[in-house]
């Protein structure tokens, strides 16, 4: 297996679904060539720093419209419906 | 990660063992079922518990908080009005964030003028694993993911290699690998085949790759490539 080859089976492979005989080639590969093993510590990690990232807070403003608007609906939907809690 | 240890990415949602408990200790489906009863309660509290998230992946998707903010609302209420119809078959937040993917989708094209929702595979050729931009900047890291998560600067360096991504590999990867939907249900959220899913995801990976290690990798660990990627 040759870099360029890599690339076809890199998703697979970070993601931990490739083929098992894919999988000894490319870590054949991976032990002989170093900055092959690199980028995928790179995608690696990009993916788990996207992942690992904050979520963006509602502003306070909109959550309070959007509950609000979404109990109005829920009345006009089920308007014999158990009583609105809280 | 070796061979004999590769497994799929867990999913998220595991069930809590228990009498009748309290609504805030339900897990999605217990909720599901309540709301589906009419318990308006139970509506709420899937709806705390998943807002953040939807308006996260709709930000990051639209880049304007007063359309996130549409979307997001779009999204509760289009599942108030389906939730009867959901069977289960996908989890409750894949469920959520297929919906609040076509909230998104649909201001996308009312941007570009077009009144379709789908990132239509027939108005753009599928991408091919041919003419991927092979990794040119290659070095290690000089700290890891766990130290920089939370550095107001990083955020800010993720956030615009994610704005200089094609939005038809960034919506891909947004939900993914940043939402964890598998390749099958980012395809049917988009509106892809799986195998063009798998190369605009390659691509986006690649490109953020790129970005961020020119500014996170080490120079004095920068690897020249002695070798032909070919």
């Amino acid at each position: 297996m040759k870099c360029a080859e890599l690339l076809a089976v890199l998703n697979e492979y970070v993601d931990g679904t490739v083929d098992p005989g894919l999988c000894a080639e490319f870590e054949k590969h991976m032990a002989g060539c170093n900055p092959c093993q690199v980028v995928v510590d790179n995608i690696r990690q990009t993916i788990t720093l996207y992942k690992e990232g904050q979520a963006y807070e509602l502003p306070v403003s909109f959550r309070e419209r959007l509950h609000a608007t979404l109990r109005e609906r829920w009345k006009q939907t089920h308007p014999h419906g158990p009583p609105a809690v809280g | 990660m070796s061979c004999e240890s590769a497994r799929p990415l867990p999913k998220s949602g595991t069930r809590h063992e228990g009498m009748t408990p309290a609504i805030p200790d339900m897990t999605d489906s217990e909720l599901v079922q309540l709301a589906k009863s009419g318990e308006v309660a139970a509506f709420e509290a899937l709806t705390i518990r998943h807002e953040q998230r939807v308006y996260s992946l709709a930000l990051r998707m639209l880049r304007q908080p007063q359309d996130a903010e549409d979307a997001t609302q779009q999204t509760f209420l289009s599942a108030l009005e389906h939730l009867a119809g959901f069977r289960g078959d996908a989890s409750f937040s894949t469920w959520l964030l297929g919906i609040a993917t076509h909230a998104a989708l649909k201001i996308i094209r009312k941007r570009q003028g077009l009144d379709v929702v789908s990132l239509d595979e027939a108005t753009e050729p599928s991408e091919t694993f041919d003419n991927i931009p092979h990794p040119e900047y290659i070095a290690d890291w000089s700290q890891s993911p766990a130290e920089l998560a939370h550095q107001n600067e990083v955020r800010g360096l993720l956030d615009a290699a994610l704005a200089q991504l094609d939005e038809k590999h960034r919506l891909v990867f947004l939900l993914r690998d940043v939402e964890g939907l598998s390749v099958k249900e980012t395809a049917q959220a988009l509106g892809l085949s799986e195998a063009n899913t798998k190369v605009r995801l390659l691509r986006a990976r690649l490109q953020l790759r790129e970005q961020l290690t020119r500014s996170l990798g080490d120079p004095q660990r920068r690897l020249e490539r002695g070798h032909l990627h070919v």
